[in-house]
């Protein structure tokens, strides 16, 4: 086992940490404040809650992966879900329509930031902050009032349950209700499942790791970095704006607050499922329990009907603070143990 | 960077190891979960999510102490609260959870009015009543919630209008004489439109020559911008009907700047400031001094009013679809006892320092 550990790759140490982490948490939850966490549809509603989350953390991890940053992926969200909304009730638009409005906006925004931050050498913290603050304004641009949209296609589609089999739970009327899922849910998997095998698999994804890990060998290697950090951002913005809709399509309105806040969770999750800030280091399936791991924090806490908000604020920031100490002493200590053999 | 084949196994037997704990407590203690409240208190208490919408006012923090006075433990209930922070997803997902733990009732004071269709009706679907308390919600249908429970916002303007109708004829004021403006609220919310309308509708019944309407957001800030702006432009306003206790205060700094008196003799060039809340202290303060003559109560103490829905509940009776809170007028002179409205004796609280300790915040 020792040995074991030893050959595991940064990567991968750090991921099984947030792993392990994650179920104990969640089992921990079970033992000690039963109720709901018994039901396996509260493990559904976190993922309902937080498919869009997803989406916005296998962005960042992306881009945190070539050691750049996204600050702008809340703003984008916002912005898509206003302008889908406005497009769904006020034009009386086509719902496949509305998601190519989506992805364009996430096209948009990787191809702008992508290139200010790959080409033109920009900061990409204060290039992200920029299209942050611009995604925000557009959206109180296009429409001020948060409104609900009734488009009825629409709603269709936000009301979609997709039963999980075998799942379940008796409720209080005595009546058996069947776990579900969103379509979100399905999505943002799918999108984790397929970023994972890119990340691991293809050349790209070997480069983005190369990339972050070293810029000037990677340059050596043969490898186009600025290509590389351009098509990284790309990918994030793309991500961002699906992840918007699967946000618009959970809430059903468009709100110039929508989302606030989101960025900050995503790099959270990221850090939570493993990548590390510097580059180089990162793995989609941590960034997959990343999340789940918060969701699962502010869960316990509202669960357990603690008296204020702020304690999910604190807990997280605790758990960042161990996250962060467990990979630095883990490293370390792996790294010394390195150089003694 | 790449993982290595033998690490992977790892991950995937921790993995499966986790999953397999999972299930094994998912199944396991099904049974056991539901009477854990039973055993904790010998007699089942009665369980109640409440999904507040923020913490962003005096008057919200006394609406969730008032909650949570009530559905505590010694009166046999167990309260789960939630602060949603000023976001609906919080909101749902709080509900959502609620539903998840078989609580037996939901309260949620709603952030905005639309969109709760999808997640009331869960709550339906699982039998569990939902009480919907200050705004109100705009739902396709009006079963998906058994009640509300808030203020009339519109009765408050009425009736600390007619405080000073009764006031103006004691002391001999022509409505004529009375110069008035109305800093308004956050323009579009519940209690802006309902004191708007009551304001605008009383003042056209006595003839009052209303100066102007300002926005002041509710806050103290915009408030003072306003009243700055009123001086500026016109010089014989008496009467200042601020919509709440936050814009009085931001009303009478102002007024003391620029050298006027605040207080109920307008005969002698004092400026008269009324009110809504009554939550805040420094409110009060002024009441008691004299510079607020008059605060509609807008009274958060939510609580005992939303256990007895609770109490009509468990005996299988149905409460009334919307019930409005008990609201008192508060002034700082006894001229006027009391008041009456649409056929209704309003009898009016009378704070100096000797009764303060009746002041219920």
């Amino acid at each position: 086992m020792r040995n074991k550990i030893k050959n595991m790759s940064d990567t991968s140490l750090l991921l099984s940490i947030t792993i392990v982490v994650f179920f104990l948490m969640y089992i921990g939850a079970m033992v000690f404040q039963g109720k709901g966490f018994l039901k396996p549809q509260t493990f559904f509603n976190i993922l309902n809650a937080n498919a869009a989350l997803i989406l916005m953390s296998c962005g960042l991890t992306i881009v945190m992966i070539i050691g750049s940053i996204d600050i702008s992926v809340g703003g984008v969200a916002a912005l898509v879900s206003m302008c889908c909304a406005v497009y769904l009730d006020y034009k009386g638009g086509n719902v496949f329509v509305s998601m190519l409005i989506a992805l364009a906006i996430g096209v948009a925004y990787g191809v702008i930031q992508g290139y200010l931050i790959a080409y033109l050498d920009i900061q990409p913290f204060i290039v992200s902050l920029a299209g942050m603050f611009f995604a925000r304004g557009m959206t109180t641009i296009v429409h001020t009032n948060p409104f609900n949209v009734e488009n009825q296609s629409f709603v269709a589609l936000k009301e979609t349950r997709i039963i999980v089999p075998g799942m379940g739970s008796v409720n209080k009327l005595g009546k058996y209700v069947n776990a579900y899922v969103e379509i979100g849910v399905i999505v943002a998997l799918l999108a984790v499942l397929v970023l994972f095998f890119v990340l691991r698999y293809t050349k790209f994804g070997r480069a983005l790791y190369a990339v972050g890990g070293n810029k000037t060998s990677a340059l050596m290697l043969g490898i186009n970095v600025k290509k590389t950090k351009f098509m990284a951002h790309l990918l994030c913005g793309i991500l961002a704006g699906i992840g918007g809709y699967v946000y618009f399509l959970h809430v059903g309105s468009g709100a110039a607050s929508h989302a606030s806040g989101a960025e900050m969770n995503a790099i959270a999750s990221s850090i939570i499922g493993g990548t590390m800030l510097t580059g180089g280091v990162g793995n989609i399936i941590g960034t997959l329990f990343g999340v789940l791991s918060l969701a699962t924090i502010q869960s316990i806490v509202s669960s357990a009907g603690m008296d204020q908000a702020w304690w999910t604020g604190i807990t997280i920031a605790a758990m960042l603070c161990l996250f962060l100490v467990i990979q630095s002493v883990v490293i370390a200590r792996k790294t010394k143990s390195l150089k003694k053999q | 960077m790449m993982m290595d084949r033998p690490s992977v196994k790892i991950i995937y037997i921790m993995i499966i190891a986790s999953l397999c704990c999972l299930m094994a407590a998912c199944g396991g203690k099904d049974a056991g979960a539901v009477s854990d409240i039973k055993e904790k208190g010998g007699k089942e208490r009665i369980v109640v999510g409440f999904s507040q919408l923020g913490a962003e006012s005096d008057w919200r923090s006394a609406n969730t102490e008032s909650m949570k006075s009530v559905f505590s433990k010694e009166n046999g209930y167990e309260l789960i609260f939630d602060d949603a922070q000023q976001k609906q997803t919080n909101q749902i997902t709080a509900i959502r959870s609620f539903i998840q733990q078989d609580v037996d009732y939901i309260v949620l004071a709603p952030v905005t009015e639309t969109g709760w269709d999808t997640v009331l009706s869960e709550a339906k679907e699982a039998g569990i009543p939902v009480i919907i308390v200050d705004r109100q919600v705009d739902v396709s249908d009006e079963s998906l919630f058994t009640c509300w429970v808030g203020s009339d916002f519109e009765l408050e303007a009425r009736k600390v209008c007619m405080w000073m109708s009764y006031f103006f004829n004691k002391k001999g004021i022509k409505s004529e004489d009375v110069h008035i403006v109305d800093i308004q609220g956050t323009i579009g919310s519940t209690a802006q439109i309902g004191r708007t309308k009551g304001f605008d509708d009383m003042a056209n019944l006595y003839g009052w020559d209303v100066v102007a309407h300002e926005p002041g957001d509710f806050t103290k800030s915009k408030a003072k911008e306003a009243m700055f702006a009123i001086l500026r432009n016109y010089d014989n306003v008496n009467v200042v009907f601020c919509e709440n206790d936050n814009e009085a205060l931001g009303v009478i700094e102002v007024l003391e700047a620029s050298g006027k008196k605040c207080g109920s003799d307008i005969t002698n060039g004092e400026i008269m400031v009324v009110s809504f809340d009554g939550v805040n202290k420094a409110a009060v303060s002024s009441l008691v001094a004299g510079k607020i003559s008059c605060i509609g109560e807008c009274n958060p103490l939510h609580g005992p009013r939303v256990e007895s829905i609770i109490r009509k509940l468990a005996r299988g009776q149905e409460p009334y679809k919307y019930q409005y809170v008990n609201e008192k007028i508060f002034a700082g002179t006894s001229a006027v006892p009391s008041i009456m409205l649409g056929g209704k004796e309003y009898k009016v609280t009378v704070f100096n320092e000797e009764t303060l300790y009746e002041w219920p915040y």
